[in-house]
């Protein structure tokens, strides 16, 4: 391989690496990504660096990122095709420059758009150089909506499946569920636009609480020990309000974020974070009220909480929330290891080893349920493989697609015999929907 | 044989039933019921009427059965009404005392109730009642009857339970149509309250919840007078509707579930069980989980009272409930409904019945005819039957014993 013409490329990364100093770096990989970014530049935030990284170079250009980091396009394609031959060193040549972006860094959140080409492919192997940096990685993973085209979400599912084992925490921004929000007559381009602001406020909300400290801090390690080890979808949503109602408005409206699917996703998360974002005026009933309504919602899950205070943000309040489901037995993820990239593991574990240490205390500290954490792979991979060859290759996947279609008719809420008649609402909810749908209760 | 001033018969228009109810008022002043008439309700969703047609032919089946009871003919009839556009409040008139001697006079009284009256409505909107709840002398409350005392200002609170119009004169004009006189129209709710309520759970506090087929009626009476009063378009009616929903069966179908097998807990003996439901050859048909169709009923219930209690709560008379709550309608009949009310409020829940009046008790002890037989109350306490020899002296003791005061 023709190692010396990707050096150029990476060349004007590498000198601007070692300013970052921050403990949180976001990328933002792909077109999509990069156009997520850019929202969030704007909102600064001296902990957080922001990196574009893409093969379009238009894209670049545009990107208000402080560092951009272009790809070489034909490279990155080999990736997508998922060849391991050609992907090895493809992946050597990238990763001097993607390291060194992530040196020294605590928590990695990766901003993508699945389902293309850039997004798709080289996100997992950010992840992965990310790890192996030894910080945490979040990714967040816009879901393209379904009039793209079954092979765009084909293509989205098997790049989340890639992701899903290499980050710690992944939290999927389907745009399809952004599409109710939106009314039938809205152009093509303002549609992008509402959902990338929906996007862009929940990700605002996800970057505050991680990096203002205030009333009732989060910190880095008790989020990480949450989402860490789980492999599974959580979900993002934030809401504001203003006013002297705004505890009870925010509370309503975020229960009614498509993204919560109507509070089911509550109902059935295993984890809650919950960060409150108010001005100086921010009252502790206020807090109270909008806990109690939230973990209503949600009895058994886990819940942390934070609450911050900023001076900008007087007389309005804004929640963000994350839902992590509960994870199923044997997570796809680890499979995907085993099957794909067998050998990979050794390094990947001994690279997790490093990164493991000062967090353990929390992990320990911080979970409900034991759940096969990154933390016993060293020894388990090979056992596993043995134990259950043919399991590891069909059970447990079925096991999620069936979870997530029992799902779907949700989507169609009816109202049976009041379909005509005037909607009963009754703050924000509509009364002749059955409760239990509304509840997220599911039937056995 | 009887003067016609002397009966009085209730009318409520209901989602599952219509219900009329004849009531003759004896020596002792209170009204005894000496006829029930009622008719499955076809025409009429969350309390207000969607096909007339239907629906006169209804009413027309419950008056006569009524009729056939009492032995009497109806031409005047005292009407329920509600749906979610009936909605109460309260209003303060205030009146200064001008007059030298400063002593409240029977003018002052009248002046400020009509200041309390006077309320910024929108047009298209109607008071249904205006109810006097007690006056204020010079800012010191508790007086039910100042006229004769010093002061300087006179106050007095009043609840105004108002709808809207159009929607009102839909039932009544239902009922004019079958060339019958609506004497007067009442809140379901406040009627219910009077059949059901004892004077002294009045005087400490207590919640009616009529849970009707396709209304819920919220009445809050304290210190002996209504104190809130409100309507939630949920009833029995979405319980089955729920059902049909989640069980995925016909309405029909999810009626009649609920009725043979619904609760409203979910008690751990039933987990596990399910039933069979069979067509009308006896062959099954269908096989249901119990645990998830009480489930479902519980998640309505439960919601429901919330919103009730929630509602009471806002209106701050949550600490005043001292006499506990009674529930009504046809929802009280579901199992153990009363222990869920209890769980959700935290305070005692009885079941509406009608003991405050005489009559045949099989049916007074019924609590979905309440708001039948307290209209007929209604009535009676409306128009103080003529007969009686005391009526002037009684006037001038009890003035305002008529507490519901003119529309």
């Amino acid at each position: 391989m023709n190692t010396l013409t990707s050096e150029p490329t990476a060349s004007p990364a590498a000198p601007s690496a070692p300013e970052l100093t921050t403990p949180i770096r976001v990328f933002g990989v792909g077109n999509a990504g990069v156009n997520l970014l850019n929202t969030l530049v704007d909102n600064d935030a001296d902990q957080v660096s922001f990196i574009a990284v893409n093969t379009d170079p238009a894209s670049l250009a545009t990107s208000a990122a402080p560092l951009k980091l272009p790809l070489e396009k034909s490279r990155w394609r080999s990736l997508d095709a998922g060849n391991d031959s050609e992907r090895e060193p493809a992946l050597a040549e990238h990763s001097a420059c993607l390291a060194a972006a992530c040196r020294d860094a605590k928590l990695v959140v990766i901003l993508t758009g699945l389902g293309g080409v850039t997004g798709t492919g080289i996100s997992p192997v950010v992840a992965r150089i990310a790890r192996e940096a030894g910080a945490l990685v979040l990714a967040c993973a816009v879901l393209p909506f379904h009039y793209e085209g079954s092979r765009r979400q084909h293509q989205a599912q098997a790049g989340l499946e890639r992701l899903r084992a290499e980050v710690d925490g992944l939290i999927c921004l389907p745009n399809q569920k952004i599409l109710q929000l939106i009314d039938e007559r809205t152009a093509l381009l303002d549609t992008f636009k509402t959902a990338n602001a929906r996007l862009t406020e929940g990700l605002c909300g996800l970057l505050r609480l991680l990096t203002h400290q205030g009333l009732i801090p989060i910190q880095l390690p008790e989020l990480c020990a949450l989402l860490q080890g789980r492999h599974v979808e959580s979900v993002l949503a934030a809401a504001e309000a203003h006013g002297p109602n705004r505890a009870r408005e925010v509370v309503d409206r975020i229960l009614a974020h498509p993204l919560l699917d109507g509070g089911q996703a509550l109902a059935t998360a295993e984890a809650v974070v919950v960060s409150l974002h108010g001005g100086l005026d921010l009252a502790l009933a206020e807090v109270n009220r909008v806990m109690e309504q939230i973990t209503r919602q949600c009895e058994t899950a886990q819940v942390l909480m934070g609450a911050t205070v900023d001076m900008a943000f007087n007389e309005r309040l804004q929640v963000t929330l994350i839902a992590t489901p509960r994870s199923v037995e044997v997570p796809p993820a680890e499979e995907t290891v085993a099957d794909e990239v067998a050998g990979r593991t050794a390094d990947r574990s001994s690279a997790e080893a490093g990164a493991e240490p000062p967090l353990l205390p929390q992990v320990s500290r911080g979970r409900a349920h034991p759940l096969p954490a990154p933390t016993i792979r060293p020894s388990e991979p090979r056992e596993r493989m043995q134990a259950r060859p043919v399991d590891s290759a069909s059970r447990p996947r079925k096991t999620t697609t069936r979870l997530r279609q029992g799902t779907l008719p949700l989507d169609v809420i009816s109202r049976g015999r009041f379909d005509k008649t005037e909607p009963n609402i009754h703050r924000g909810e509509d009364l002749d929907t059955p409760t239990y749908l509304r509840r997220g209760c599911v039937l056995n | 044989m009887f003067d016609s001033s002397a009966i009085f018969v209730g009318l409520e228009v209901g989602t599952s039933k219509i219900c009329a109810v004849v009531g003759e008022v004896g020596d002792s002043g209170v009204p005894n019921i000496i006829g029930i008439g009622q008719c499955a309700s076809r025409g009429v969703r969350k309390g207000e009427i969607v096909d007339t047609a239907r629906t006169e032919e209804d009413i027309r089946h419950a008056l006569v059965e009524a009729e056939q009871m009492a032995n009497v003919e109806i031409r005047t009839v005292f009407l329920g009404v509600t749906g979610s556009h009936i909605r109460g409040f309260n209003n303060r008139g205030i009146h200064p005392i001008v007059s030298d001697n400063r002593e409240i006079t029977e003018e002052d009284l009248q002046d400020v109730i009509k200041n309390a009256k006077a309320i910024n409505l929108p047009v298209q909107n109607h008071v249904v009642h205006s109810i006097r709840q007690g006056f204020l002398v010079d800012g010191h409350d508790g007086y039910t009857n100042p006229v004769g005392l010093l002061g300087s200002r006179l106050e007095a609170d009043m609840h105004v339970v108002h709808g809207n119009l159009n929607r009102l004169q839909n039932t009544i004009g239902a009922v004019n149509k079958l060339r019958l006189k609506v004497e007067d129209i009442a809140f379901t709710g406040l009627a219910s309250s009077l059949a059901v309520l004892p004077r002294e759970a009045k005087e400490d506090g207590a919640l009616v919840i009529d849970m009707g087929g396709g209304t819920t009626d919220v009445v809050v009476y304290a210190g002996g007078s209504v104190k809130h009063s409100g309507v939630l378009a949920v009833g029995g009616d979405h319980l089955s509707n729920d059902l049909a929903i989640g069980l995925k069966v016909p309405l029909g179908r999810a009626e009649q579930l609920k009725i043979e097998y619904g609760g409203a807990l979910v008690e751990e003996n039933i987990k596990g069980q399910t039933v069979d439901v069979v067509n009308d050859f006896g062959l099954p048909l269908k096989t249901f989980s119990l645990e998830n169709l009480r489930r479902i009923m519980w998640f309505r219930l439960e919601e429901t009272f919330d919103l009730v209690r929630r509602d009471v709560e806002e209106a701050g008379l949550y600490d005043y409930l001292r006499a506990g709550v009674y529930l009504c309608g046809g929802c009280s009949r579901i199992p153990r409904v009363a222990e869920l009310a209890e769980d959700v409020f935290g305070l005692p829940v009885f079941i509406g019945r009608s003991d405050c009046l005489s009559g045949d008790k099989s049916s007074l002890s019924q609590p979905e005819f309440a708001a039948a037989i307290g209209l007929v109350r209604f009535g009676a306490n409306r128009r103080p039957t003529k007969r009686r020899k005391k009526t002037f002296a009684f006037r001038l003791t009890h003035p305002f014993q008529d507490l519901l005061g003119r529309r």
